[in-house]
């Protein structure tokens, strides 16, 4: 079922009745009323009306203000701090550093790298070293100034390959043991098949670099984070967070409370994207300072602290060996890559695994090999952005299908089709795959973008470029190792005929709550607007792991079924004891409890729910997800990348280069995605819009990157402003245009899959390959800037000078 | 601090606030005007938007006594009692708000467009938007949600 974008939507009743325009009575196998359905957000009108209270909408009475001080260092000792000054200015209340928090964590129980504030060493620019809180923000930035650090400046790295390269310290990190190195945070080196003889059987083999340069996430909401501990030792931390259950764990152990005395609120989150998933200083600082002081303080970044915080794209240093046979099947794929991981770990151990793990599929593959190695150099932490660790192969990955077609003069698309991997079968890394809808993204994007009649037929500066990708839809094991389910929700029913929904995941704008709500709107039959999502509390929601990996939709959706299914097992059996008839025939849709097959016997749902609660007891139920345990590698590693389901995508972009100024417009990108099926099909297509629109931002625009010594400081962010890191406005954007795709998965809640970080990763090759059609110049490093598509055709003798027609592209065969 | 008046959604308002205060600072701290939100605090990203005699303005680069005398229009001023503006509406219908961060300053610039312009095309509806980032939806959502409450405004 393909472009279900985006009009007719049902109002405000949830279930309402079938497309016939009556509720199906004919049993179980029912029309869905809900799902599938262009409904609203449960919290669509909060946010369009300004009611919508995010984290620094929140002002509690007493409430202080914190700020960090930062380092001017890229990389030194700290040898001595004095806050003498800054403590006795008039209207400071508390001021801590590194020593008042120890312990040191990290995301990754594994890699546990980091302190709230640095205790020994800073490691980048802007590594926080001390923190105030005070009776106004302009107080407190006056105490920063106050401040005495004295610092011992070490050797700074700033390339991953230098930094790995230092024969010895001083290294950015304690060397985990005796002769490693302590700028590497992680190396590894995984073989699948025979890949020597994989080239030995090939045709043709393409071997080329790339380079993706690093993006940052840069949602439009600053971090921020209260903190507020009270008398009775219970201490509660709002923040603008995507893994509440993570922030908790890590608060209660750094800080030394009892998990039980600690809780974590997150209020809605505007745009995280990865951002935000971790825990950041702010959020130590505050519970700190609010327990030394007794009074809720508050720290909102400023938009340069935000970029400086990062966690973003890695960059990734690429070298990509490809073999196909004549026919264009792949042989053999070998990578090796080095992540410039900045000056944390983060969620690198996964990154440099899912850098090549998650290359395997949509296309077949009987020999891979990849290594990487991930360097910590003296600049921001890079971590997981949106599509973590596997946009950036992708890019290289597609590119070099592109050539391989080229040379193999095969149509790119085909050459796609002809090497698709299938569905219920296992890729060369042993990862289960089960729906696979990746044809028909193929077919679709074909279609819509006319592409047989563009490819290689545009005229000189125009062109079209294909690519796929797929995507998991969660980790199949959670970060740290436990047996209890990834998602879990509670539901409870009241006399009124309303239904609370308690879900611990966090919305992040992907619309969970509404999806919960969309799941037991049709389960029970409740109109939309008598459900009630109260989420991400940990005093009162049930555990869910947060909002990352794509794992939302798949796994607390499962959850939110299991416990809907139970609840409307006790509803049916009470109404249908009432009516003395059996379960099956009871139906729940459109407010009502009906009967099937008898028109004149229903009951409002109000007096359903009542009977089961007579019945039943006070009426709710719980549900959990946890996911499949055979569906990865049987070796080590074999369990990073494995995900109950994978998504997959195609996109076809259309380009325009401007031979004179190097200057690349996007026109439109065609974005075809197997979501399994789409719960709610505006939702579902504005995560791939919102996706691709990503993907062409870092295709063309975005550099996170770093001062060099020659340009003032090393070290320095080159351009922290949402001027100067350049996101694209409305008029930089192209038309978007999402095609759905559904291949209903088997274990997805109603065969959903996830949408919300498959649809970035084509975009980028895409690009790519448009521009070598329209130009005939290979773009191998990130982003495809004025200047460097300018210098790409210089190179190539196809400027402007040039006058070359279309022939000039197909002879290129640069390959 | 200085005692600040302000016309904001047809209250008469007034607040004491630090003299470097801008109108956002007011609007949000002062007033409890939180629908405004600060996505940068340099004029760069157009959360901040509000609708001052008219016109779209960057609230968080506008010193707080520039808004004195004149009418100021917020988020929270688009809705007229218990009706909400069709914008509004049909940014709930068309999935316009992903995380909503962007939405206050997006739903401001677009009723000001729609004031001076009831029957916008796609492209004028991009062009007045272009002050206005939104990092979560690639615009096509937002630009639907303003044609169809045109639309509904002019029927
Ligand atoms: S807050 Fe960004 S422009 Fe005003
Ligand atoms: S909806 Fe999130 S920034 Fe626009």
């Amino acid at each position: 079922m393909t472009g279900r974008n985006g009009r007719g939507i049902d109002g405000g009743s949830g279930s309402s009745p079938a497309a016939n325009g009556r509720p199906d009575r004919t049993g179980e196998a029912s029309p869905l009323n809900t799902i599938g359905r262009p409904m609203r957000k449960v919290d669509g009108l909060a946010k369009a009306t300004g009611r919508a209270r995010y984290t620094d909408d929140i002002q509690l009475p007493g409430m202080l203000h914190g700020k960090i001080l930062r380092s001017p260092h890229p990389h030194a000792r700290i040898v001595r701090i004095d806050t003498s000054r800054a403590e006795a200015l008039e209207g400071v209340h508390a001021v801590v550093t590194g020593r008042d928090m120890p312990t040191p964590y990290g995301i990754i129980p594994w890699t546990p790298d980091e302190h709230p504030l640095c205790v020994d060493k800073v490691r980048y620019i802007g590594d926080g070293v001390a923190a105030v809180a005070a009776i106004d923000e302009d107080t407190a930035i006056a105490a920063l100034d106050l401040i005495d650090v004295a610092y011992e400046e070490l050797p700074e790295y700033f390339d991953p390959h230098e930094a790995i390269a230092a024969p010895s310290g001083p290294y950015i990190h304690e060397p985990r043991k005796p002769g490693w190195s302590g700028n590497i945070t992680k190396v590894v080196k995984l073989e699948f098949g025979d890949v020597e003889a994989g080239f030995a059987e090939a045709d043709v083999i393409a071997e080329h670099d790339y380079f993706f340069e690093g993006t940052t996430h840069t949602p439009i909401e600053p971090h921020c984070a209260i903190g507020l501990a009270a008398g009775d030792g219970k201490l509660t931390v709002w923040s603008a967070t995507q893994v509440p259950h993570y922030l908790h764990r890590e608060l209660a152990r750094v800080l030394e409370v009892d998990p039980a005395k600690v809780r974590v609120i997150q209020p809605p989150v505007g745009g995280a994207f990865g951002g935000k998933s971790e825990p950041f200083d702010l959020e130590f600082c505050v519970a700190k300072l609010s327990m030394l002081t007794g009074r809720p303080v508050k720290i909102l970044y400023t938009r340069e602290e935000v970029f400086y915080a990062h966690r973003g794209r890695h960059p990734f240093h690429m070298r990509y060996r490809t073999g196909a046979t004549s026919d264009g099947m792949l042989t053999s794929v070998d990578a090796r890559i080095v992540l410039d991981g900045g000056a944390y770990a983060s969620f690198g151990l996964v990154t440099t695994y899912y850098s090549g793990q998650l290359l395997t599929a949509p296309y077949q593959m009987p020999a891979y090999r990849f290594q990487s190695t991930r360097a910590y150099t003296n600049k921001p932490a890079c971590g997981p952005k949106r599509g973590h660790g596997s946009v950036q192969p992708r890019f290289a990955f597609e590119v070099q299908l592109d050539r391989i077609a080229e040379r193999l003069e095969i149509d790119p698309i085909e050459l796609r089709r002809r090497n698709f991997i299938g569905a219920n079968t296992r890729t060369v890394n042993e990862l289960r795959v089960t729906s696979n809808g990746f044809l028909e993204c193929l077919a679709e994007v074909e279609r819509a973008s006319d592409w047989k009649r563009k490819h290689r037929r545009l005229p000189f500066g125009r062109g079209v470029g294909v690519a796929g990708s797929t995507y998991i839809s969660g980790t199949n094991y959670p970060i740290y190792p436990n047996e209890m389910p990834q998602s879990g929700i509670q539901l409870q029913v009241d006399r009124s005929g309303r239904v609370a929904i308690f879900s611990g995941a966090s919305e992040i704008g992907q619309g969970v709550d509404s999806m919960v709500a969309y799941v037991v709107a049709e389960e029970l039959g409740v109109p939309l607007d008598h459900i009630r999502v109260l989420a991400g509390d940990t005093d009162f929601t049930p555990v869910d792991l947060g909002a990352y990996s794509s794992r939302v939709t798949f796994m607390l959706g499962n959850a939110c079924l299991q416990a809907a299914r139970k609840l409307k097992a006790m509803v049916r059996d009470a109404v249908a004891e009432e009516w003395e008839a059996k379960p099956r025939e009871v139906l729940l849709a459109g407010g009502m409890a009906l009967r099937a097959g008898d028109t004149g016997t229903s009951m409002p749902l109000r007096a359903a729910f009542n009977l089961a609660e007579a019945k039943f007891g006070t009426l709710g139920a719980t549900g959990s997800y946890n996911t499949p345990k055979d569906v990865h590698g049987s070796y080590r590693g074999g369990t990073i990348g494995a995900s109950p389901a994978y998504s997959f995508t195609a996109h076809v972009a259309e380009v325009e280069v401007d031979t004179e100024t190097g200057f690349v417009t996007v026109d439109k990108i065609w974005i075809a995605h197997d979501c399994g099926r789409a719960l709610n099909p505006v939702l579902v297509a504005g995560q791939m819009e919102g996706s691709a629109y990503m993907g062409f931002a870092e295709a063309l625009m975005e550099e996170h990157i770093f001062k060099s010594a020659d340009e003032g400081r090393a070290g320095l962010h080159n351009a922290p402003s949402l001027l100067d890191y350049r996101i694209p406005t409305s008029l930089d954007t192209p038309a978007l245009e999402s095609l759905i795709v559904e291949s209903i998965d088997p274990e997805g809640p109603y065969g959903a899959k996830e949408a919300g970080e498959g649809p970035l990763h084509p975009s980028i090759p895409a690009i790519a390959n448009a521009i070598y059609d329209a130009v005939g110049v290979r773009m191998d490093s990130l982003p495809f800037s004025p200047p460097r598509v300018w210098r790409a055709l210089q190179a190539a003798g196809r400027g402007k000078a040039a006058g070359r027609t279309r022939q000039a592209v197909g002879a290129g065969r640069a390959g | 601090m200085e005692i600040v008046r302000l016309r904001v959604n047809g209250d008469e308002r007034s607040c004491g606030v630090p003299a470097h205060y801008t109108l956002l600072e007011t609007l949000r701290y002062g007033l409890g005007l939180t629908g405004s939100k600060q996505g940068c605090d340099k004029g760069d990203c157009g959360a901040c938007t509000v609708i001052v005699d008219g016109r779209a303005i960057l609230s968080c680069i506008t010193p707080v006594w520039e808004a004195e005398g004149r009418e100021v229009r917020t988020v929270e001023g688009l809705a007229s009692g218990m009706e909400t503006h069709p914008v509004q509406d049909e940014f709930d219908l068309n999935g316009a708000a992903q995380c909503g961060f962007c939405t206050p300053g997006i739903l401001c610039s677009s009723v000001a467009l729609l004031d001076r312009n009831p029957t916008p095309t796609r492209e004028e509806i991009r062009a007045a938007l272009a002050g206005n980032l939104c990092r979560c939806t690639g615009y096509e959502k937002i630009y639907d949600a303003v044609e169809a409450a045109a639309a509904r405004l002019s029927t």
